[in-house]
């Protein structure tokens, strides 16, 4: 749940008054024109906004206020329309990497990797660089990664519009069946009227701010 | 038969050709065969004059420490402080350090850390009682060879800052720290596993050349290193520069167990680069948030900006020292200034000063004629011409192949001369202007070349009409970074001048061991200011375009 965000970057304010309360499983879309503040807004749910924003407001999640908490100790996932998987750890690594800490054990761990790349269809993907894999099948890493840190919310920012349209599509349909299947409430950027259909209806538009 | 870039094919006969015969003559004279001396024998005995040293032992535990203790602290204080997110100060503070010669730096950080230095008479007596320098200390050339450690931990830690902040340009350091912070890692945690080790990949080869710098050391050596025992470096340079010509041979000994010792130097760092890996691998799998060297690191960055702050003193108590009238001790700065003795000094530095600006002009003229060469040939090619080798000059120790050059220039008659000196300086000067050109004119969009293509302008028009003014500011810079390494070179200009060609740099060590710090702070001044005047005049360039 997101309370009354307030967002201004070098004293110009992009919006006010933003609030809205995602339930789990629930998925809600934010569109608006380019420099309306979708990407600082989810920035600020996140953890992750620069310094030179000032912003103000509350986000709650599962009633717990996260407001004032680093993204670290937030329990939000995040992706981008760039993977981001890290290019010097393999995909097995990587996937490793995201994992929670709470599962132990070394052939525990290999086997929970072992089974995200099963659920997305990588299977036996460990040990190969990311840079072998196809933009599809990187963003799927990179949603694995993300689920493996068991968040307990996961932000979108426009993570298909590198994608061609078909692709889309699948790449679509994989996140939201996944999402779903683990409760998460999901907040997502874009630009593409297609993604918020798909994103099951609900959307906010930001407007920004009245200029002065 | 594919086509060859002419201008690659130039510069790795220019290199190569004299590294593989200097390191042949090093090693077949290190088995007693030098004809030139009338030595048609091989035999065993220069080996055992070797190992025959009573301090041979010491001397190679002493090099190895050094070596690696530099090495490995400059690498920890550079990963450090960039983990701090430097801002634009770096760049100014590292531009002297990076200009300054390895000599003149050492020279100003004994008038820094000796006991009669401008530290203990800063602290004096107010802190330490000391109204006379106190004669307890040996603090320049100690036994363990700290000085020496702290002297290439200075030179060698901006120039691995440098290597570090263009890589950071390369990896996409901030948003992969997100990524990370949003699987629940903390910004140090995440910095160190996940920015550090891409970093790293981007400056093995520069450390590799620091590792090889460091084991193999004798301009800073010779001002800062203990004499008993000395490095390895200087145990075979003392032999080679003996007036005995018989002592050549277990000087060439030593100089093919200094080639193997950076050659183990290198194993061993494969070694700690497998065990770093393996180690990494196990905390990015074991999947541990816990914060990691939060202490350690900011910490390790105060220490990276001390050794910056020693470098920038160093350069300014040579400054105060050259124009210094009367300083005496304990007093925090000179009692009266005066330029006499620099005015004094001017006319007999007028002509090392002029040949150490000749020698670094036609060197690094030269090699940036070459590598513009090099980098149009790939243009027109359409494809790269492998440049792996011609680092090769800064992975091997100058000692184990130089005094081969030098014999090589006297059987063809051409040593002691300007060219086989200027030649000599190529070989390390060429390798930094074409790293720090190939990068600029890589990035060049060819959609300029294309145009003036489109507008009627042959190949050579639109290279010195179009592409060689838009690259005048890194051209510019990649000369003045050859001028800087052309004045630091000592080992090349003494072997390969024969001892007859006198540069700033030659004079200033020369000058080190005399006790004279007004002196040595006039030469050692001068040694710096070429390359500055140089850097100043690149950055001057870099403004107007």
């Amino acid at each position: 749940m997101v309370k009354n965000v307030r967002l201004a970057l070098a004293e110009r304010p992009l919006f006010a008054d933003v609030s809205f309360r995602v339930e789990p499983g629930e998925r809600l879309a934010i569109m608006g024109p380019s420099g309306a503040g979708k990407s600082s807004l989810l920035a600020y749910v996140g953890g992750h906004l620069l310094s030179a924003f000032s912003a103000s407001g509350r986000v709650i999640l599962n009633r717990r206020d996260v407001t004032r908490l680093p993204p670290e100790r937030r329990r939000i996932g995040l992706m981008f329309q760039d993977d981001l998987l890290f290019p010097h750890f393999s995909v097995g690594a990587n996937l490793a990497f995201g994992l929670d800490a709470a599962v132990r054990g070394r052939a525990a761990r290999r086997a929970r990797v072992a089974e995200a790349l099963a659920e997305a269809g990588l299977a036996g993907f460990e040990s190969r660089d990311p840079a072998t894999l196809s933009g599809g099948q990187r963003q799927r890493v990179a949603l694995m990664r993300s689920l493996l840190a068991a968040p307990e919310a996961l932000l979108l920012d426009e993570p298909f519009s590198k994608l061609d349209a078909e692709m889309r599509a699948d790449m679509r349909r994989f996140v939201f069946e996944h999402t779903a299947r683990r409760g998460l409430p999901v907040v997502l950027v874009t630009h593409d009227p297609a993604d918020a259909e798909a994103a099951g209806g609900r959307v906010l538009t930001l407007v920004g701010a009245e200029r002065p | 038969m594919r086509a060859v870039n002419p201008a690659a094919r130039i510069a790795y006969a220019l290199l190569g050709g004299p590294i593989l015969g200097g390191l042949a003559v090093t090693a077949s004279a290190a088995f007693g065969y030098l004809p030139a001396l009338g030595r048609t024998h091989v035999s065993l005995a220069p080996w055992r004059r070797l190992f025959a040293e009573p301090g041979l032992w010491p001397s190679l535990r002493l090099t190895a420490s050094v070596g690696f203790a530099a090495t490995l602290l400059s690498l920890a204080l550079a990963f450090a402080l960039l983990a701090r997110r430097p801002g634009g100060w770096l760049g100014a503070t590292l531009t002297p350090l990076l200009a300054s010669p390895h000599s003149a730096v050492a020279i100003g950080l004994a008038f820094l850390i000796a006991p009669s230095g401008w530290i203990i008479r800063l602290l004096s007596p107010w802190a330490t009682g000391f109204t006379a320098p106190p004669d307890w200390l040996t603090v320049v050339g100690d036994p363990q060879g700290w000085a020496l450690t702290l002297g290439l931990v200075v030179k060698e830690t901006p120039f691995l800052l440098a290597v570090g902040l263009a890589a950071l340009a390369e990896v996409r350091a901030e948003p992969q720290t997100q990524a990370a912070r949003a699987l629940g890692y903390g910004p140090a945690r995440a910095w160190w596993l996940v920015v550090t080790p891409q970093l790293y990949a981007r400056m093995r080869w520069p450390l590799y050349a620091v590792l090889a710098y460091s084991l193999s050391v004798v301009d800073m050596a010779l001002v800062l290193a203990p004499s008993h025992p000395a490095p390895l470096s200087l145990l075979a340079l003392r032999w080679l520069t003996s007036p005995d010509l018989a002592e050549l041979f277990p000087g060439e000994a030593a100089a093919l167990l200094q080639l193997a010792l950076v050659g183990a130097g290198f194993a061993a760092m494969r070694g700690l680069e497998a065990a770093a890996s393996f180690a990494l691998d196990r905390l990015a799998r074991n999947g541990r948030r816990a914060s990691m060297g939060d202490g350690l690191a900011p910490a390790l960055a105060m220490g990276a900006r001390a050794i910056l702050a020693l470098g920038l003193g160093s350069l300014a108590a040579l400054a105060l020292w050259a124009v210094a009238w009367r300083w005496p001790f304990p007093r925090a700065l000179p009692q009266s200034y005066s330029l006499r003795l620099a005015a004094s000094e001017a006319a007999s530095l007028a002509g090392p000063a002029a040949t150490t600006i000749t020698l670094a002009a036609a060197s690094a003229g030269a090699s940036l004629a070459l590598a513009v060469a090099w980098l149009e040939g790939e243009d027109r090619l359409g494809r790269r011409s492998s440049s792996a080798l011609i680092f090769l000059p800064l992975l091997l120790p100058q000692i184990a192949f130089l005094f081969g050059v030098e014999a090589l220039a006297a059987a063809l008659r051409w040593d002691g001369g300007f060219v086989a000196v200027a030649w000599a300086h190529g070989l390390f000067v060429f390798p930094y202007v074409w790293l720090a050109l190939a990068g600029p004119w890589r990035g060049l969009d060819p959609r300029y070349a294309h145009a003036a293509a489109a507008l009627g302008a042959g190949r050579l028009k639109a290279l010195l009409r179009v592409k060689l003014p838009l690259l005048a500011a890194p051209m510019s810079l990649a000369f003045a970074i050859g001028v800087a390494v052309s004045v630091a070179q000592y080992l090349s200009t003494l072997f390969v001048g024969g001892g007859r060609v006198a540069t700033l740099t030659t004079e200033a060590l020369a000058l080190s061991s005399g006790g004279d710090r007004r002196l040595s702070g006039v030469v050692g001044l001068a040694q710096a200011l070429v390359p500055l005047a140089a850097y100043l005049a690149a950055w001057g360039v870099g403004r107007r375009t």
